[in-house]
């Protein structure tokens, strides 16, 4: 077994590690043959294994960079199951995000704009730069963020920011025990129903909504359907199977477990969903209603840009 | 080569599908560049449907339905009217000129309007130029 991170925060790592007591389980069944987080496998070592020999590697993170690439490659030569694991890999996650700018904006941001540096001389990351002990090398930082499977083969898909642990235990389990797996492409570690199916809040049949909030402006009442308190909440286009820990904390869902079975673009569907609890008939009063929701690409795309119809900013008129 | 762009349009069964067919039954001219997709209502123009039109290399989206008050399903066209506010918003975040998605109401009895409708927004697109949508799509590196 082998876990990697490619444009990923650490956290779906952690929620490998997070399996506590039960990681002698883990071990008891499976060697662990590469995981950055953790052992000091080099990339060398990987690339050095035969193909196929790896059951099963879990990737999180999305591709952004010439790095995350061809580890992202390596891993599909060397593996016989290749998941994309967690919200980064699936549709793009955070990271992705970045789609809304170009490579130069993000770097003359970072590098150059941002009131906090300094640097006169206007120094970006190269990807080859020559000292006197030798040329040193840095990963090629790609334009667009990419998921997994716009770069390479995926058998399964794992989602989540992060996959909830129990998930993964119940999804390694099966492995373990020999279990049928399921058809290639599947998304394993969820419900096909949406979050909705799964939380308690109460919810009427009506929806519909004069005013939207933010979730500060508004007091909540720790009961009823946020969004018939006029907070966007993305259950109704979104996997259930995190046990809707979020709403469970009195915030609403965000989206990271990505759409339901036969849904392509989970933004488009959220703003179909959105759009038609707004109570009003006019151009105007809907104009002033839909103003309320700030960010609307932000919000419904939050976790799916990459992976989404669109996936990136496009630049207005030549 | 000239630019003539290319535009899908989603017309309702019930109102302005009856209003296009109109015109061509009256045999007036307009734009050829309409590609006349027929659907039950407005209302079930889903934004997926307007975003797959502009990935697969559509350079502009016009929705037409039934006037306020006269939608078959009662308010169908209600729905897709809210809906064209928020995914207006959502094309100008993405680089999207939002002038590119049109919706319009036009009843069974506007064959005219619908030809002239045609004409203006074909010369809308015309002015606004190419969508670059797919061409960026196929590029990503």
């Amino acid at each position: 077994m082998a876990v990697y991170w490619g444009a990923a925060c650490g956290g779906c790592c952690v929620s490998v590690l997070d399996v506590h007591e039960k990681l002698f389980d883990v071990v008891a069944n499976a060697d662990l043959v590469f995981w950055p987080i953790a052992l000091d496998t080099k990339y060398e070592d990987v690339e050095e294994m035969e193909d196929k020999s790896i059951d099963i590697t879990l990737y999180n993170g999305a591709v952004r960079n010439s790095e995350n690439e061809h580890m992202a490659k390596v891993l599909r030569q060397k593996s016989k199951i290749l998941v994309a694991y967690g919200s980064c890999a699936h549709m793009g996650g955070i990271p992705g995000l970045a789609n809304f700018s170009t490579h130069e904006e993000i770097l003359d941001k970072v590098y150059i704009r941002n009131t906090s540096t300094e640097n006169k001389e206007n120094v970006i990351p190269q990807v080859e730069f020559e000292v006197k002990e030798g040329k040193l090398h840095l990963p090629k930082f790609y334009n667009d963020v990419r998921t997994l499977d716009q770069t390479v083969d995926v058998d399964y898909y794992m989602p989540g920011c992060p996959p909830q642990t129990e998930r993964l235990l119940e999804v390694f389990t099966a492995i373990v025990e020999g279990k049928e797996l399921p058809p290639k492409g599947a998304v394993i570690g969820a419900y096909d129903k949406s979050q909705c199916e799964e939380c308690t809040r109460k919810k009427s049949e009506k929806k519909q909504v004069k005013q939207f909030f933010r979730p500060f402006e508004v007091e909540d009442d720790g009961e009823t359907c946020f969004l018939e308190q006029g907070i966007i909440c993305l259950g109704p286009a979104t996997r259930g199977g995190c046990g809707y820990r979020c709403i469970k904390g009195n915030a609403p869902c965000r989206g990271c477990y990505g759409p339901p079975p036969d849904v392509i673009d989970p933004g488009a569907k959220m703003m179909s969903a959105v759009a038609t609890m707004i109570d009003a008939n006019t151009p105007e009063e809907i104009e002033r209603i839909t103003s309320q929701i700030v960010d609307p690409a932000g919000t419904f795309y939050r976790f799916s840009l990459p992976g989404s119809i669109l996936r990136r900013k496009v630049a207005s008129k030549q | 080569m000239e630019f003539e762009p290319k535009i899908v349009s989603f017309l309702c069964n019930w109102c302005s599908y009856t209003g296009a067919d109109l015109a061509g039954t009256s045999r007036m001219k307009y734009a050829f560049n309409i590609r006349i997709i027929r659907v039950m209502c407005s209302g079930r123009v889903d934004p997926t449907f307007v975003l797959e039109s502009f990935r697969k290399g559509a350079d502009g989206v016009l929705i037409c339905g039934c006037h306020p008050g006269d939608c078959h399903y009662h308010e169908g066209n209600y729905k897709c009217l809210r809906r064209y506010h928020v995914l207006k918003k959502y094309l100008s975040q993405m680089g999207i000129e939002p002038g590119r998605l049109h919706l319009e109401w036009i009843s069974a009895s506007e064959g005219r309007q619908f030809a002239q409708l045609a004409d203006s927004f074909t010369e809308k697109i015309r002015a606004l130029g190419p969508c670059s949508v797919k061409k960026v799509v196929e590029t990503l590196t």
